[in-house]
């Protein structure tokens, strides 16, 4: 799948987001991971490596669905909360 | 709500097993409230497809007639895929297309809204929009409540019931887990995808309300897991399910490996000109009795798959009915201890017993084995290939050359997909002590 697709992909689903951010990920601490599980494990592909070694994490499009915290190797790095009541991913058809 | 007010029993998340436990406790005269972090109840919630609902007879007599269905399952196939090949173990009955039916295709969102406007019914206040952040607990540890992320924050109960799904947090800060272990879980990545009624029917070999439920084995890219295929009325549901631990060794990203699903011969016919309509993800406990919790502590129980009651033994793929069978029964224990005027661990004894006492732990406790088994290397890597390659050799027609017996094959075909002899009987065996 090219990267376009999955973009379309992912904007079948519907999220109300909530301005301010339910996971927190601490770049610093990434800056030290190696194996990155999170990058290739996020089902919504949020966490992006960044040029200076860093990790983003986009949280817009999350499924709530934990993986990135299960996976993760680094302890601190990822603070995973579940979004405000009504707020994050709706699913529908499903 | 103000910060003093009580009510008998809190039931954190709308899910199956939250709305079972709010129907029973509501009915018995409890006061209950039901939380919901989405903005309706199974606003969350995505699974892999099938639903059994006879478990809801005792609840919701001919819930058929009522329930928000897709489809009938009246065809079930289990396929083996390589990259060339599939076999498939394919079975139909008429009789599961008409009541009391056997397992349904169904949109959580709806059904699990429509289940929990029973528990509404009954009496019980459903609170949507609303995320639990944590437990009340007094001087001694017990539960007293839940903290909420609403402007009145704090509710107190005398039982609090955990449905709060596959993350528990809940259960996680009583105390109730060991440990959490990535090895214990699998993700679940789904494609919903559009197609006409007629088209579907016709690809599928289905009339009306009858459905089809597709299991595959060996279909995702070396990491361990499974795909599956189902029919909805008008759209066609295509996933897979990765153990996450191997995911990052792999390199492969889940859409990756849908992707590569979607393109294998055996299911691009079926799903050819199908439109994305949502694309879903949710976690699933995968490991059975390795990995349940303590069921109960002093002022909550947990149910479903915030219990890790999920049945993943490969040809039985079930979650939905555990989830409504333990919701049932920890309403029964919270009707119990209030009561009695005992809520402690011991006062709702009764769940646990409950739970042992039926399929729940039952069929837990027989395939104990199974997962464990069904995601080994072996089955997963291995095997595939090696039936797929035996029957290939039993079916093609090698003239001028004889046939070869079966036991030449068989044998020959082991050896090439390299599977010692001692490791096949081994798993058979395994394989036969859970299944048998």
């Amino acid at each position: 799948m090219t990267d376009s697709n999955f973009i379309e992909t992912m904007d079948s689903a519907e999220f109300r987001v909530h301005p301010d951010a339910h996971i927190v990920v601490d770049g610093a601490i990434c800056a030290d991971c190696t194996t990155r599980e999170c990058v290739v494990a996020c089902p919504a592909n949020l966490f992006v490596p960044t040029a200076d070694g860093g990790v983003v994490f986009n949280y817009e499009q999350c499924f709530e669905c934990g993986t990135c915290y299960l996976v993760c190797t680094q302890a601190g790095a990822i603070t995973w909360n579940y979004p405000m009541g009504g707020f994050g991913v709706v699913f529908h058809r499903t | 709500m103000t910060d003093n007010e009580s009510v008998d029993v809190i039931v954190v998340g709308g899910g199956p097993a939250g709305s079972c436990a709010a129907i029973v406790a509501a009915r018995a005269g409890l006061s209950v409230v039901l939380l919901e972090r989405g903005p309706f109840p199974g606003s969350k919630n995505m699974y892999g497809g099938v639903v059994y609902p006879r478990i809801l007879d005792e609840l919701i007599p001919n819930w058929w007639d009522e329930a928000p269905i897709q489809r009938w399952v009246t065809r079930r196939s289990t396929m083996v895929l390589t990259d060339t090949q599939a076999l498939t173990v394919d079975f139909r009955t008429q009789a599961w297309g008409k009541a009391p039916y056997n397992g349904a295709t169904a949109y959580r969102p709806d059904f699990d809204n429509w289940l929990a406007r029973y528990a509404v019914a009954a009496g019980a206040q459903l609170l949507t929009s609303t995320t639990v952040i944590g437990l009340l607990r007094d001087a001694s540890g017990a539960v007293i409540g839940v903290n909420t992320d609403r402007p009145d924050g704090k509710l107190r109960a005398r039982v609090v019931i955990a449905a709060d799904g596959v993350n528990s947090f809940l259960a996680k800060e009583a105390g109730l887990y060991k440990h959490t272990d990535a090895k214990h879980f699998t993700l679940g990545v789904k494609e919903t995808l559009a197609l006409p009624k007629e088209v579907i029917d016709e690809r599928f070999g289905v009339r009306g309300r009858e459905g089809v439920d597709i299991e595959i084995v060996g279909c995702t890219g070396g990491v361990n897991g499974g795909g599956f295929v189902y029919t909805n009325l008008d759209t066609v549901a295509v996933g897979v399910v990765l153990k996450t631990s191997k995911l990052a060794a792999q390199s492969l990203r889940p859409e990756q490996i849908i992707a590569t699903l979607k393109t294998h011969p055996a299911i691009a016919a079926l799903i050819e000109g199908g439109e994305t309509k949502e694309y879903s993800a949710h976690l699933i406990p995968e490991a059975g009795l390795t990995m349940m919790p303590k069921m109960t502590t002093d002022g909550m129980l947990v149910a479903g798959d915030a219990a890790a009651l999920c049945l993943a033994a490969g040809i039985w793929l079930e979650g939905v009915n555990f989830a409504m069978a333990s919701g049932m029964y920890a309403g029964e224990a919270a009707i119990e201890a209030v009561k009695a005027g005992d809520v402690s661990a011991q006062g709702l004894a009764g769940y646990q017993h409950r739970l042992s006492e039926t399929f729940v732990l039952k069929d837990h406790r027989k395939l104990r084995r199974a997962p464990e088994l069904v995601l080994s290397d072996r089955v997963q890597h291995l095997y595939p290939q090696m039936v797929a390659n035996v029957v290939e050799r039993m079916f093609r027609v090698d003239n001028p050359q004889p046939k070869p017996g079966m036991r030449r094959i068989l044998r020959e075909e082991r050896k090439r997909a390299g599977v010692r002899r001692r490791d096949l009987v081994r798993d058979a065996l395994t394989g036969f002590r859970s299944y048998g």
